[in-house]
């Protein structure tokens, strides 16, 4: 079944008349993703790729029925884009943009906290790579030969990591029921927490491999709710070992500036609650094997 | 971005914060003239630079006279100040604060920062004013008041007033704290601030409040919508480097290592950097090239690398989503031939075309180290550093 896609789901493309939003819907489309409609204000009646544009969301999910939606929106614009997917009734919205206003992103999560938890829409990013389920659909601007369909999820905050992670897993004949990147922001629209738990209830997921780096509070978060509640095993590895204090490492979130936001401070958290971590990244693959032969053997 | 604590000052007092008079200097002269135009018998000459810690690393002096002013000035200006926040090359003096001295009763803290738990603006307060708010953490964490803002409804003013009284303050103090909590806060929110401290926030002899030392820092993606925000921008407190490349797109920190790093993806090039440390040896640079990297882009990335003198070794490591390794590695290979190169390159390259990317560099003819995994990439990026003379 997956998370947040599968070949099912019926996904619009907010800013699909543009360069870069059409070059990215092709590939979702070839890929098999199920892609009804595009929605760019002031083109509504237009076609792209095959698909109908529409000039506001909410007419394009009474048309077609699209449930989740991927923003190609510039950063001025972004807030907005994700405020009216929410209140057009999308369930999960992939937004990629690198560059949003941190009070921006404060707006949006209390936006949608007036919604009530079954109506609240599941926003992914921004600032990520999106969201895969290998051989359904994706959603973002991975490269999706790279995943090879299986049973270990992966949520991380880098795309390119991520990427690392799922060919090594690949080489060692381990797939992936769905790939999520939370995305590299100070704020973002779900943490690893989010995705946590709903890797812990989808039936397709074995194991959740947890790609993390320094700066904010999240795998310590993570790490409280994998104690408490998760029965699956989690394999994590934390980039920025080797980054100075107060300095930001290319995202905007990277940055340590707390207690307990350095790369060695997260992996004593997360050690201590039995997440097995990956001493290097270039083992994050094999620390994942060990773990499921581990599981298999008890 | 961070500012100058006088444009903070300027920018603070606009949105009603009571801060001390006072005037800009680029000269011993001007900081002479400074005091003269203030009048009264004492003043105080702050060093404007982009770091904390000035006072005790001496970049900052309570004068009684314009001579005492000048001779500081004169002794500070152009000189590098090395504080407790800088590296040791320190920030370049090149202005002056002057300001009336404060006759100082009480220190207090006040400070406003995104809090990445609740996702919103925090303010935090303690009456244990005039030391880092670290210290504050640690030597008196029960003067702590930290208070969270809901961003529907703004900074309400019964917050600020509890947190008047749960500083301690009375009578007119009470009115005049709410007011200034209420214009920090409107200043973060109206700049898109990441960060708003005034510390010490101090009670004068006369039980006045008056900031007495303030600091902002902004949101840079939000720079767009805040021009006159953008403006305050000084180049001469960043590093040249950082600010070339930022500049050219590309994201750079200056680390204290050898082995240049090119790598796409910030979460990439901090696991590299890792890798190269757990290899055993010391990356030179956090740099991470982006999405759609141009052979110009890539051109580029081993100029600002190659600017360092330290770097002996360049470890290129693409996994290429929305980029191309065939043009990664055009770029690399024009990029060793236009800047004659003579140090070992290491090149790593995953992803989106990666098969013609590595026939451009086995094609080459350039002594270009290949290697197929990033563990693989960072050895050899390690064993390739010069050995050292005995």
């Amino acid at each position: 079944m997956a998370i947040l896609i599968d070949e099912n789901t019926k996904v619009l493309v907010q800013g699909m008349s543009g360069r870069i939003g059409k070059f990215h819907a092709e590939e979702m489309i070839e890929y098999g993703t199920n892609v009804v409609a595009g929605v760019t204000p002031g083109k509504g009646g237009e076609t792209v790729l095959g698909r109908p544009v529409f000039n506001t969301v909410r007419e394009a999910v009474e048309a077609t029925g699209a449930e989740a939606a991927l923003l190609f929106v510039p950063p001025p614009f972004a807030a907005d884009a994700m405020m009216e997917a929410a209140d057009a009734g999308i369930r999960t919205a992939v937004s990629v943009t690198d560059g949003i206003p941190s009070q921006d992103m404060m707006r949006v999560k209390r936006f949608l906290r007036r919604y009530p938890r079954e109506k609240k829409m599941q926003l992914i990013g921004p600032n990520c790579a999106g969201v895969i389920s290998p051989g359904k659909g994706f959603m973002g601007i991975m490269p999706p030969h790279i995943y090879m369909p299986g049973r270990v999820g992966i949520v991380g905050r880098s795309g390119t990591l991520g990427y690392e992670a799922a060919s090594q897993m690949k080489a060692l004949g381990i797939g992936v029921s769905t790939s999520v990147g939370i995305g590299g922001d100070p704020i973002n629209g779900s943490s690893f927490k989010d995705i946590l738990e709903l890797f812990e209830a989808d039936p397709d997921t074995d194991a959740v491999m947890l790609i993390g780096e320094i700066g904010g509070p999240q795998e310590a978060e993570a790490a409280a709710y994998v104690e408490a509640q998760m029965t699956k095993p989690v394999v994590a590895y934390i980039a920025g070992l080797s980054a100075p204090k107060g300095r930001k490492m290319g995202h905007a979130g990277a940055i340590i500036s707390a207690f307990g936001e350095s790369a060695q401070e997260k992996v004593e958290i997360l050690s201590a609650v039995g997440i097995t971590v990956a001493p290097n990244p270039s083992s994050m693959g094999q620390t994942m094997a060990d773990v499921l032969a581990r599981r298999v053997a008890a | 971005m961070d500012i100058h604590e006088h444009q903070a000052k300027e920018i603070l007092a606009g949105f009603g914060v009571p801060v001390p008079r006072g005037g800009l200097a680029y000269s011993p002269e001007q900081a002479a003239f400074r005091a003269r135009e203030l009048g009264g018998t004492g003043w105080v000459v702050k060093a404007q630079v982009h770091a904390g810690g000035r006072g005790e690393a001496g970049g900052v002096k309570v004068c009684k006279s314009e001579h005492e002013v000048y001779d500081f000035a004169k002794g500070l200006l152009g000189r590098q100040l090395v504080t407790r926040q800088t590296d040791q090359n320190g920030k370049g003096v090149y202005r002056l604060w002057v300001e009336e001295a404060t006759d100082i009763a009480k220190e207090l803290y006040l400070g406003f920062v995104l809090d990445r738990k609740s996702e919103r603006i925090m303010l935090v307060a303690s009456s244990s004013g005039g030391m880092e708010i670290e210290e504050i953490a640690e030597e008196d964490p029960d003067s702590l008041v930290r208070m969270v803002v809901d961003p529907a409804h703004g900074l309400v003013e019964y917050q600020a007033r509890e947190l008047a009284f749960r500083l301690g303050l009375k009578g007119d103090q009470i009115g005049q704290m709410v007011k200034a909590v209420r214009a920090c806060y409107r200043a973060y929110r109206d700049l898109d601030a990441t960060m708003v401290e005034i510390n010490p926030l101090v009670i004068t002899g006369a039980g006045d409040l008056v900031a007495l030392d303030a600091k902002m820092s902004f949101d840079t993606n939000a720079l767009y919508r805040r021009p006159q925000v953008a403006a305050l921008r000084d180049p001469s407190q960043e590093d040249s480097r950082e600010a070339m490349a930022h500049d050219n797109g590309l994201a750079y920190v200056g680390l204290d290592g050898d082995i240049g790093c090119i790598i796409n993806g910030a979460g990439l090039a901090m696991a590299t950097m890792d890798m190269i440390k757990l290899s055993g040896g010391e990356p030179a640079n956090f740099l991470d090239i982006g999405g759609g990297a141009s052979p110009e882009r890539v051109m580029t990335a081993f100029r600002t690398v190659l600017s360092d003198p330290n770097v002996s070794v360049i470890l290129v490591n693409i996994f290429a989503g929305i980029n191309r390794c065939d043009w990664v590695a055009k770029g690399v290979v024009e990029a060793y031939r236009a800047e004659g190169l003579t140090l070992p390159v290491v090149v790593r390259l995953a992803g989106t075309n990666v098969d013609e990317g590595r026939k451009i560099i086995d094609e080459s003819g350039l002594p270009l180290i290949t290697a197929e995994t990033l563990a693989e990439a960072a050895e050899k990026a390690v064993a390739a550093r010069p050995k050292k003379a005995a």
